[in-house]
């Protein structure tokens, strides 16, 4: 293996939390509903293919993305659309699959894909529901297919808190691995990026046809923002595609079988969660069966999709992510706390900031909560984003830009080259409890919008 | 606790939403929030929040300001019975300056925060803390015998003027405290500048000389204290800025707890020591040759660099931005010092002028980040367009 190159960074934070998963991984219990929710691909505007009652098999569309009709979202499993529950103005909150016992897939015809078209080998991957799982910087969207990428990153190794860990996830699938990376190699003039932690490289050293780089430092050095600026910085009208790891895995397995892979390893973790484990289920599997398998500790908890900077809230009754990993349990913290704004009290509450001693009294793992910790206020205090944000980017100046929409300021700071993930961790620290996730998410849907 | 959770929960109920004093709700909370940190959870974004609030921030830093403050209340009765030559033991002077000062914060606290709850309750947000710093730094800037009204009214003008008109706290180019200071010292000049008002009672009694150090330069008279005085702060001046020692224990609580900018403390530090040399090795009059370092411990320069200069809303923003606003504060603080007659002190001036041009220098700062990012572009569309 030869690491092209190591990228390193101080900047950030690493929260160790409670909770992290054991490395076991269990059957999936059994599921009785799936859903898709039309949010989890975001810029899509959805439009249904099926109605109500209608059977689905394996791989058949289930909607398709307005702006872009070739682009199919398909069934991970057979069975029937049982309801479409909608929400304000008749948006499409989640369209919810009960399987049936017969699993029968649509199988695509794949033989000699190595020497197919591109432009063909991207219609059956859009035909076949698997053109979902490549993403395009900027603004994390799906990925147009009528785009050339100037490069392709994946990254195998994570930072944010509770991350799953990616060598063992995918343990077994060394072989699909490679084939999914050689299928995207042929999108892309140079071979993908892949990252790897040096420390624990695992099978991905021995991936061949890609440029291994290595990462080093906190939260968020893992995440692809980081990379990309350092190994390929997104210029005007440059378009980047990422792959989750599991999904480079998923378009192996389809392309040597033809049937659409929609399989999940997913981490249990929390420190609401009595035995945080691994499952393999698949894309959509209704949470409740997990949750019931890991027992929970508390009465009131929040279940995350994702992780706790990031992740979108679902509740008992909510379905996994259509690209999550990672499901996270953690208790709500709907509770009063006297005289809590005093310097130096209450250290047993994870903190980054200097007011408290929380570093020095538990060094192993904090118990997190959702208390807000304090109220919004007006932005005052300053440089304190900078030190968490590794980026070669002006994070307060950003937002401060995305707040006014004032569109060539935003494009002049950096909007390319960032997502909304990498301002997880500002919320987290800012003290003023800006949402900075959300501006973010504003002026990226604008940009969008305005200009494309 | 419990109880008074309660009980404060069944006052809360009026305020609540869609009751009757819904209007006055950020009036109530200010008060629910200090005694409890509220039960509210996070909506969207992270799920999960530091410790760290705006409450705690501002608190830190009146922590940091209590220090001064006690040292100054017993330095103003210490000068007092010096200079009357009464007998005099440290709870004396103690009282003497309490009996003074402590009417000076509660005006400013009364007027700074009726303005501010009224805005709040006005504008329908929340009460922000940033007040009780700046109620607190007003009497502590503010020479000893000023009247109370006028302590009122310079508050009031700088909550309006300096921080309302631009739209409340986070906004303000100028720092309020010394907004309140300066509009004091123009409005009332006699009672904020001279040599009979350093001195609790200098304007009543004879035997009183109310002189500061500076001042006494600036008339070219000979300094008779000492470096370790003007250190430790036995010396006439604005309440609590003559203790440069006391100061400095608030440098530490704010630059280890990370609240105050390092970098703008030693910004200040080291452009004044550069000006104050630059000044001796020129050395034309007493003011010149005053010793840099004495520069660094008389007048209210290291109250200014600490406490008014690292004021986050109104300096430099930027890393880089942070080090030339501190340096350009010690530089123009000398420099006003040595070069302008009327003003003896120059730090007022110095940090309100870099209070105006810190955007300016933020400009430049984040400039430079840009036009990285669009050579880059032009770079690669350059690439492009050869290959």
């Amino acid at each position: 293996m030869v690491v092209i190159k190591e990228i390193e960074t101080r900047r950030g934070a690493n929260l160790k939390l409670n909770g992290i998963a054991e490395k076991i991984i269990e059957k999936s219990p059994s599921v009785a509903n799936y859903a898709l929710r039309p949010d989890d691909f975001f810029g899509t505007i959805p439009k249904l293919c099926l109605k109500e009652g209608s059977k689905v098999l394996a791989g058949s569309p289930v909607f398709y993305n307005k702006k872009n009709p070739d682009i199919k979202i398909v069934s991970p499993i057979s069975g029937t659309i049982k309801t479409i529950e909608r929400g304000p103005k008749r948006k499409i909150e989640r369209i919810i699959i009960e399987p049936s016992k017969k699993q029968d897939p649509i199988k695509h015809e794949v033989k000699g894909w190595e020497t197919m078209d591109i432009s063909d080998l991207k219609v059956l991957l859009m035909e076949s529901g698997n053109w979902p799982f490549i993403h395009q910087r900027p603004y994390g969207i799906m990925a147009n297919p009528l785009d050339i990428p100037k490069s392709i990153f994946v990254t195998t190794a994570k930072t944010d808190p509770l991350h799953e860990d990616f060598n063992f996830v995918l343990k077994n699938e060394q072989k699909e691995f490679q084939l999914g990376v050689d299928l995207l190699n042929k999108f892309v003039d140079q071979p993908v990026f892949l990252g790897i932690d040096k420390s624990c490289p695992g099978y991905f050293e021995s991936i061949k046809g890609v440029q291994h780089y290595s990462f080093k430092g906190p939260h968020p050095a893992g995440n692809l923002s980081f990379h990309i600026q350092k190994l390929s910085p997104i210029n005007m009208g440059d378009r980047i595609w990422t792959v989750n790891p599991e999904d480079v895995v998923n378009l192996g397995k389809f392309i040597t079988s033809g049937i659409f892979s929609s399989q999940r390893t997913i981490a249990v973790s929390g420190n609401a969660v009595q035995n945080p484990k691994y499952f393999k289920t698949k894309i959509g599997a209704e949470l409740a069966p997990f949750i019931k398998n890991v027992a929970v500790k508390e009465d009131k908890v929040r279940v995350i999709n994702g992780d706790v900077l990031t992740g979108s809230i679902a509740d008992f009754s909510g379905y996994l992510g259509y690209f999550n990993n990672l499901v996270t349990v953690i208790p709500e913290g709907s509770h009063y706390r006297m005289f809590g704004w005093l310097p130096f009290k209450d250290n047993k509450i994870l903190s980054l900031s200097n007011t408290s001693l929380s570093r020095f009294v538990n060094r192993n793992g904090f118990e997190v909560d959702t208390n807000l910790n304090g109220e919004e206020r007006a932005l005052v205090v300053t440089g304190e984003m900078e030190k968490i944000f590794p980026l070669d980017i002006f994070p307060m100046q950003l937002i401060k830009a995305c707040m006014v929409e004032d569109i060539e300021k935003m494009e002049a700071l950096g909007i390319y080259e960032v997502v909304t993930e990498d301002f997880g961790l500002v919320d987290y620290a800012n003290t003023s409890k800006l949402e900075a996730q959300e501006i973010i998410r504003h002026g990226i849907e604008l940009m969008i919008n305005e200009v494309g | 606790m419990n109880f008074l959770r309660k009980s404060l929960d069944k006052i809360k109920k009026p305020f609540g939403k869609g009751q009757k004093l819904e209007k006055f709700a950020p009036a109530f909370n200010a008060f629910d929030t200090l005694l409890f940190v509220p039960n509210h959870t996070t909506k969207k974004g992270a799920h999960i929040r530091d410790a760290v609030d705006l409450k705690r921030t501002m608190v830190t830093v009146i922590i940091a300001l209590l220090p001064a403050l006690i040292y100054g209340i017993y330095n103003t009765g210490y000068q007092y019975y010096v200079q009357t030559e009464e007998s005099f033991t440290f709870l004396d002077a103690f009282i003497h300056g309490s009996w003074k000062i402590i009417p000076m914060i509660i005006v400013s606290y009364i007027v700074g925060l009726s303005i501010e709850f009224g805005f709040a309750v006005y504008r329908g947000h929340e009460v922000n803390e940033g007040y009780l710093v700046t109620g607190l730094l007003i009497p502590m800037i503010m020479p000893i015998d000023i009247p109370l009204w006028m302590v009122g009214i310079s508050t009031a003008f700088a909550v309006l003027v300096a921080k309302e008109a631009f739209g409340g706290t986070g906004m303000n180019i100028l720092n309020p405290a010394l907004t309140a200071r300066a509009f004091a010292f123009f409005a009332y000049p006699t009672y904020m500048s001279g040599n009979k008002v350093w001195v609790s009672e200098a304007g009543n009694i004879d035997a009183i000389s109310g002189e500061t150090i500076l001042g006494t330069l600036a008339a070219g008279g000979q300094v008779n204290y000492s470096m370790m005085e003007m250190f430790q702060g036995s010396i006439p001046g604005s309440i609590a800025e003559t203790s440069t020692l006391w100061v400095a224990v608030g440098a530490l609580i704010l630059i280890l707890t990370g609240v105050g900018s390092w970098r703008i403390i030693f910004g200040g530090i080291i452009g004044a020591a550069i000006m104050g040399l630059l000044f001796n090795l020129w050395g034309q009059n007493e003011l010149m040759s005053f010793s840099w370092i004495n520069h660094l411990v008389v007048g209210g320069f290291a109250f200014g660099i600490v406490f008014m200069a690292t004021d986050p809303v109104s300096a430099a923003q930027t890393t880089k931005g942070k080090w030339i606003y501190g340096i350009l504060v010690g530089i123009f603080c000398i420099m006003i010092r040595v070069f302008n007659p009327a003003y003896p002190e120059g730090v007022m001036l110095a940090i309100l002028l870099m209070n105006v041009f810190a955007p300016t220098i933020d400009h430049y700062v984040v400039n430079g980040n840009i036009s990285m990012r669009k050579k880059r572009w032009a770079k690669a569309s350059n690439e492009l367009k050869t290959a």
